[in-house]
């Protein structure tokens, strides 16, 4: 039905010499709380669908909602750290319209009374420059979460084409908070990494604030991200496009990225921007067109009748802010102190989206310097190899301390210890596994060498006696064959020494 | 039309004429069990409903293994439950009880079930309080004559040829008909004040937040709330005090606030009104009010002077603009609380076209059910409420009407400056035929005229039997108003009036019913 033509894409030096982007950014994070937003439904992710649901959430007759109030806790949390002011008094509101997936028919959210409003975060780029730059925060709301869509039958998983669709609501009314930037002006060619930056800054914060797990890959964080251009070194506003639920880092940049040349495009060949929604496809890096706002939707938002304003006291409040825990740029000095990294080194591992992992490494027991030397060089690599982000490779933390500490006692070579590691990305199980699995160990075992030298000897007894009347250089062929049984994994210095041991001759 | 004389009541031996503070007494003393009320209602109910329809559905082997729960309860020794224990009751068909049919007098909800029970219920059936049935109401309670009901009308007990009020006009009817002693109502612009006054029966609108909602169909969630619905103002006070009080499942509902109604009516029937200023609101008459029911408010305005109180006159000037206000604000929240019934969880579903063709889309279904589930007042409010909700509409009517009900509010405080309570009637008009203004929906709203004001203020207001029009010979309703959180006032007031009726006519107005010819079983 929809006639597929030829991305046009203008060269993305061309266009931020043509163009100004302008940014906003809003990022959905989905709440770590233990229940539901405005019911007491538990809000753990991947149960039996409609498993997690009551009279509230899937919107029965006679049902109403009460507010959760560790989300408002949350929201506060989120305000504060994000240098917010926390309303005295807000209220949730009413969007309405009509969705399957939205059992009410109306998305209970916060509309011009958000909880939090006026902040910023001063965010590092991811470039390893140093450089910060101050992202101003126009709100922080709550809202619900809403149920979840699986279109069947068709070949591409849009509801365009399917057959039927099956509706989960274990989702729905999963506390939302959405932070919405104010626009991001003059980043100029750095508008993709600003984004990308700003989203990283944003999750770590997030993550040490314990609100949430902020998997992207879960979908408990996404990011919209909103695009227009004007012309170069003018203030005029272009027509905006937003690119919805772009789910990794990688993704924020490129979407933005892929925005610039898509619209300096058109734009250059006199086309005009449509306002509208456009959909990221992870596989291609490329944004396709939405569901058209030119009809843009009557929401017809209302206060919530059926709640009550929430007006959290200043007391609070201040407990709240009293008890907040060490924010990421805090936390990042006090672990460059402990683990006696340079600024350079830190960078590097802030770049890489690596100081958690290095953290957690650690915590297993590895030191700061074995921990960051894999995590930027070996692993570095595959995840480089693999086109993923570190934190999306199939090991954890701990699994890579278990192999450094192997590798400290002597049972595995650093040759062998990336072996161990390959199988343990390749999904054989716990590096103690793959070791045994995969015969990987270094043969220390005395008792078990001791055989395989006894075996040697007895093999060729004419060597034996050659060495045993001080021809001493004639043990390297007994040695060639303990290396052999062992298929390697022995030290050859250590079985030469059993050899001569063994014969009684001195070394 | 003729008076109806009142034929002497079949006396204390039939158990349907008894009220329920009776009822009660009699059975914890074991004079009656709580089987043989319930069956007595029961048959009361297959008697009489055929012709006035109170009932949706008869809850019959439910109400009697309820009311066996409570003989076994008494027969073992344990206190009563409560003061109310296996008296039975009506419930308004808008309120959920769990595995019994809810349809909110809606074709959208024929059939559900529904799997949870409201508050209010949960607390009757904690009490030991016998629910016989479910009743009938105007289609999500959108309607001021029980005539918008999907399921057909009620009919007034009083004369079946005339409305029995809406939307509670199921549970008055009942009332009025002696197929319960008890009712549940939900008023949200005068649903059970209404009723109540044109069928010759009490009923009580609580302060918003003084009964939870949870479990009760919304129709606009900030006027809502449910209300006890009695023929004696002291069973309409047992039952306020049953179902009220704080529920954390509803957000709006008042904590701490628990009034002592009981006792407030006894301190009306003993001590009276002597002292209390009470005002008469000058809006509240006049223009639109049948003259028979002015009679009878003058009437009632004396009788209260005369047992003590002090009238003032009080003016209230936006309650003009009550009506327009109501009818923004109403249509706003219930075009959104409505949004639910998309045919995609539960209730109706339609699946194919006028043509039978097979309907597609989800988009398809949601509308085809919604249009053919909805009724036409239902669909008219909507689509009104879709409207004043729309941008660039929002501030002209949502907006301003949150203003004039500000002023509106300010309009009660000022009054309750001078006066304790406030009085009108409680329904412009006796009950009117059937059909007489199902094709104008203006003149059907102005039967809200008195109460919607107090709807919009949050206020607790109450309607009490002041005796039968002299122009119809049909009951007409006292209106009491209280401030908010003002239920003792009122109930004292009302309970008082109730006193000195009884004093002058020897007797209360809902025994003054015809009786209704039992149909032959
Ligand atoms: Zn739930």
């Amino acid at each position: 039905m929809t006639t597929v033509s030829a991305p046009m894409l203008m060269d993305y030096d061309e266009a931020i010499e043509t163009f100004d982007p302008a940014m906003g950014l809003e990022v959905h994070v989905e709440l770590g709380t233990a229940t539901k937003m405005f019911c007491g439904c538990p809000t753990t992710y991947g149960g039996e669908p409609n498993t997690q649901v009551c009279p509230v959430c899937l919107a029965l007759p006679g049902a109403m909602p009460t507010v959760n109030r560790t989300a408002v806790e949350y929201a506060i949390r989120i305000g504060l750290a994000l240098n917010c002011t926390i309303a005295d008094w807000c209220r949730f509101a009413r969007k309405n319209y009509f969705y399957p997936d939205m059992p009410k028919n109306f998305q209970t959210s916060q509309y011009d009374e958000p909880i939090a409003f006026n902040g910023y975060l001063d965010v590092e780029l991811d470039d390893g420059s140093g450089e910060t730059v101050r992202i101003e925060i126009e709100r922080a709301h709550m809202e619900e979460d809403t149920g979840k869509s699986t279109h069947m039958g068709g070949r591409t998983g849009r509801i365009q084409g399917a057959e039927y669709s099956l509706l989960d609501y274990n989702r729905a009314g999963v506390p939302l908070v959405e932070i919405v930037t104010k626009p991001i002006l003059g980043t100029r060619a750095a508008a993709p990494l600003v984004a990308r930056s700003y989203v990283r800054a944003l999750r770590d914060l997030l993550l040490s604030l314990e609100v949430s797990d902020v998997r992207m890959d879960q979908g408990s964080l996404r990011c919209d991200a909103n695009l227009s251009l004007a012309p170069a070194g003018t203030t005029e506003l272009g027509t905006r496009t937003e690119t919805k639920n772009v789910n990794s880092l990688r993704s924020v940049e490129r979407a933005v990225r892929h925005e610039i040349q898509r619209q300096g495009a058109r734009l250059v060949a006199g086309e005009r921007i449509v306002q509208e929604t456009r959909h990221f496809d992870e596989s291609t890096g490329t944004t396709s067109s939405g569901r058209s706002k030119e009809t843009a939707e009557d929401y017809r938002y209302f206060p919530e009748p059926d709640l009550v304003p929430i007006a959290p006291d200043r007391e609070w409040v201040e407990q709240i802010r009293g008890a907040l825990p060490e924010l990421p740029w805090v936390r990042r000095a006090r672990l460059q102190a402990d683990w006696g990294f340079s600024d350079l080194e830190m960078r590097d591992l802030v770049a890489a989206d690596a100081v958690g992992l290095v953290e957690q490494t650690v915590a297993a027991g590895a030191t700061a310097a074995e921990a960051r030397s894999w995590w930027s060089a070996y692993l570095g690599q595959q995840a480089k190899t693999e086109g993923v982000a570190l934190t999306e490779l199939a090991i954890t933390p701990a699994q890579l301390a278990r192999v450094i500490t192997l590798v400290n006692e002597g049972a595995l070579t650093t040759k062998l210890a990336r072996q161990v590691i390959d199988g343990v990305l390749a999904g054989d199980g716990e590096p103690d596994e793959v070791v045994a699995a995969r015969g990987l160990a270094v043969v220390s075992d005395d008792g078990a060498l001791q055989a395989a030298v006894d075996e040697a000897l007895a093999a060729q007894p004419g060597v034996a006696d050659k060495i045993r009347s001080g021809k001493v250089q004639a043990a390297g062929a007994i040695v060639g064959a303990v290396m052999k049984a062992t298929k390697g994994q022995a030290d050859a210095a250590k079985v030469r020494e059993l050899v001569l041991r063994t014969l009684g001759v001195e070394g | 039309m003729t008076s109806p004389v009142a034929p002497p009541s079949s006396g204390a031996d039939d158990l349907t004429r008894r009220t329920a503070a009776d009822l009660a007494a009699a059975i914890a003393s074991g004079e009656v069990s709580a089987v043989e009320v319930t069956q007595a209602h029961l048959d009361r109910i297959k008697a009489v409903d055929a012709d006035v329809h109170a009932f949706l559905h008869v809850s019959g082997e439910s109400a009697l293994e309820q009311a066996q729960a409570v003989d076994r309860a008494r027969a073992a020794g344990e206190p009563a439950a409560s003061p109310l224990a296996g008296v039975p009751l009506a419930l308004k068909d808008i309120v959920t009880q769990q595995g019994v049919p809810t349809t909110a007098g809606s074709r959208i909800l024929e059939g559900w079930i529904p799997p949870y029970s409201a508050t209010v219920t949960r607390k009757l059936l904690d009490a030991g309080v016998v629910i016989v049935g479910k009743t009938n109401l105007d289609e999500f309670a959108m309607g001021s004559s029980t005539e918008n009901s999907a399921y057909g009308p009620t009919r007034n007990p009083w004369d079946l040829t005339r409305i029995p009020g809406g939307s509670g006009g199921g549970s008055a009817a009942a009332l009025a008909a002696f197929e319960a002693p008890l009712a549940i109502g939900t008023d949200t612009g005068g649903s059970i004040r209404q009723p109540a006054a044109v069928t010759g029966t009490v009923g009580a609108k609580p302060t918003y937040g003084g009964v939870s909602r949870y479990g009760v169909i919304a129709l606009a969630s900030s006027l809502d709330q449910v209300g006890p619905c009695a023929r004696t103002v002291l069973d309409t006070a047992l039952l306020h005090e049953a179902i009220a009080g704080h529920d954390r499942l509803d957000s709006t509902s008042i904590e701490d606030f628990a009034p002592r109604v009981v006792d407030a009516v006894h301190r009306g029937t003993t001590d009276g009104v002597r002292g209390l200023r009470i005002g008469v609101v000058k809006e509240l008459s006049g223009e639109g009010y049948q003259p028979g029911v002015l009679e009878s408010f003058t009437t009632a305005v004396r009788t209260l002077q005369d047992a003590g109180a002090e009238i003032v006159e009080v003016s209230c000037p936006n309650f003009e603009y009550a009506l327009a206000t109501y009818y923004l604000i109403l249509p706003s929240e219930c075009s959104s609380n409505l949004a639910r019934f998309d045919a995609m969880r539960y209730g109706l579903r339609v699946t194919t076209d006028a043509a039978g063709a097979a309907l597609v889309s989800a988009e398809e279904v949601m509308s085809a059910t919604r249009g053919q589930g909805f009724g036409a007042e239902v669909k008219r409010r909507i689509i009104l409420g879709t409207y004043a909700l729309s941008a660039g509409y929002y501030d002209a009517y949502y907006g301003s009407a949150q203003k004039v009900r500000t002023l509106i509010k300010r309009d009660f405080e000022r009054a309750y400056a001078r006066a304790d309570v406030l009085i009108s009637p409680a329904s412009p008009v006796t009950a009117f035929p059937l059909g007489e203004k199902v094709d104008d929906p203006m003149a059907m709203y102005l039967n809200d005229l008195a109460t919607i004001p107090g709807s919009l203020a949050g206020i607790p207001a109450m309607s009490v039997p002041s005796g039968l029009a002299s122009d119809t010979g049909l009951p007409v309703g006292l209106q009491i108003m209280g401030p908010a959180l003002g239920e003792e006032r009122i109930y004292q007031v009302a309970a008082a009036f109730e006193a000195a009726y009884a004093a002058q006519h020897g007797g209360l107005v809902p025994d003054l019913a015809p009786e209704l010819e039992v149909a032959a079983r």
